[in-house]
């Protein structure tokens, strides 16, 4: 049996302890998850993100979205009823990293798909204040001066690639030869504003908005 | 939890959890057993004075983790966590959810059947459905009308009496219910010129500062090039195309002679999404009756 003294003596040993007890709830709570089909499976309609929206994500991303906006409708009916239908495991199954956030100092983002028009969610990212004068959203109208080839769309084959390898451990549907090779044309000439506006107008319509 | 891809992972988990909390109680019991020298130091010195009694833990802290355990066994047995068993209340987040909305929906479902079966006009003049109406208002529509329904550039004013597409209660619901696509083509091929006699004859009809010169050859434009069509040809516009009225002094994207040049050379396309779907028909019946109320409150 070890003793206290030999584990506080021995730097090694301490770490590997430490490690082991570090770990042990992960082993619980983390490693059964990537075995279980509510997590693991697409909710039915849910397709991989395309060239265009897989580039707006990449935006969503660099600008750092997810510190403001959740993109996590929890089941409680204050939430349901203003954002839609709660969010289900199976609609994350494309989100490599997740963009749950952890704070909401806007609101979430979940189902913005088709809640607003393109040209609001244009003229909103230009300059929030002049469509909700009240919004402390910081503006993005810069995004709509690079195109999004020169920058996230830049390398968009290697994403799709490394995004369909995921998709085959899991042994979901992914993209086929074909969409690779056109994203580069799928995106074209498009601002980086303008693929943003892709990705948000594409997220959580798998499921229906619709209450129950 | 009941949705493993293979029954080994029930057993991983159940294995793991049980293993876990007798462990921690057999680590409780060891610790009762153990020699403890009250009062005198271990025999080791850090840090030049730092010295380490060997004294039991005081009661009250093992008491806790005595209760920690039996809370973990508890909970196990009632609550799901314990591998596919779902515990004994059968207790799960959806079914917390559907029970908090029955709870509400027996609160204010007869609240909307009763302004459901009542007429837009009706509901407009009733305080309580107003006030519900605002809350709906505020949590929906705000986001592109404004907190003031005053709207803002490219989205409508709902306090005053003009409509891009018909203002009769019908007219709302449906706009509301439906959603509205607005599209103005562009018209970049009439040339600048064109436009800029066009830009001051709209100016003309809303008794705007313009170039009469101009603004007698944008008349003629407007009845050749097609405005008529979709405007009418005495430009008070079409409720049902949702082009707007051109001689009243409402402009959704500005009146500036720029602005109206941008107008005619790029066009301009905006929607109103559909609620039907994501709010149900009697909320947007409410809601109808809401924006009927605001604008007439502007008269």
């Amino acid at each position: 049996m070890i003793k206290h003294e030999q584990i506080e003596k021995s730097v090694g040993l301490l770490i590997v302890l430490t490690l082991l007890t570090v770990i042990w709830g992960g082993l619980l709570e983390i490693v059964p998850l990537f075995f279980q089909k509510s997590t693991t499976t697409p909710v039915e309609g849910l397709k991989p993100y395309d060239a265009v929206r897989l580039a707006g994500r990449d935006i969503y991303v660099r600008e750092g979205c997810f510190l403001c906006h959740s993109q996590m409708i929890r089941p409680f009916r204050a939430e349901t009823e203003r954002y839609g239908h709660y969010s289900v495991a199976g609609e994350y199954v494309y989100d490599h990293p997740f963009q749950w956030g952890s704070k909401r100092t806007g609101p979430d983002l979940h189902r913005v798909g088709g809640r607003y028009s393109d040209e609001w969610q244009r003229a909103h990212l230009m300059n929030p204040r002049d469509v909700v004068p009240e919004s402390n959203m910081p503006a993005f109208a810069f995004l709509a001066n690079t195109k999004a080839k020169d920058s996230v769309g830049a390398d968009i084959e290697k994403k799709m690639e490394v995004m369909r390898g995921y998709a085959n451990v899991r042994g979901i549907p992914t993209y086929s030869d074909e969409e690779i090779k056109g994203a580069k044309a799928a995106i074209g000439e498009m601002t980086e504003m303008d693929v943003l506006i892709a990705y948000l107008q594409g997220m959580g319509t798998a499921l229906k908005t619709a209450k129950q | 939890m009941s949705d493993f891809v293979s029954g080994f992972w029930n057993v991983y988990v159940v294995v793991i959890v049980l293993g876990s909390i007798f462990a921690c109680a057999l680590l409780l019991y060891m610790q009762g057993k153990a020699k403890f020298t009250p009062g005198k130091t271990m025999g080791h010195v850090w840090d030049e004075t730092l010295e380490e009694y060997n004294n039991p833990m005081p009661k009250w802290w093992s008491w806790l983790f005595v209760i920690t355990v039996i809370f973990g066994l508890v909970y196990l047995a009632l609550y799901p966590g314990l591998g596919s068993f779902k515990g004994l209340l059968g207790w799960s987040a959806v079914g917390q959810y559907k029970i908090e909305r029955e709870r509400m929906d027996a609160t204010v479902k007869p609240l909307y059947d009763k302004y459901s079966a009542m007429d837009l006009q009706a509901i407009a003049g009733d305080k309580q459905a107003m006030e519900m109406g605002k809350r709906l208002y505020l949590t929906y529509c705000m986001q592109c009308h404004g907190a003031d329904a005053r709207g803002a550039k490219g989205f409508p004013n709902l306090t005053d009496s003009d409509w891009q597409f018909g203002g009769e209660p019908a007219q709302i619901e449906q706009t509301i219910a439906d959603g509205r696509m607005g599209v103005m083509p562009p018209h970049a091929q009439l040339g600048a010129d064109t436009i800029k006699d066009l830009a001051n004859y709209v100016r003309s009809l809303s008794g705007l500062p313009n170039d009469s010169v101009r603004a007698a050859k944008g008349k003629e434009a407007f009845a050749s090039v097609g405005c008529s069509g979709c405007h009418g040809p005495d430009a008070k516009g079409m409720h049902a195309l949702g082009a707007p009225n051109l001689t009243d002094k409402v402009w959704l994207y500005g009146s500036s002679e720029n602005t109206i040049i941008e107008t005619i050379t790029n066009g301009r396309q905006n929607k109103m999404p559909a609620w039907k779907e994501f709010l149900g028909d009697s909320k947007v019946h409410l809601l109808a009756a809401y924006v009927l109320s605001l604008s007439q409150g502007a008269k």
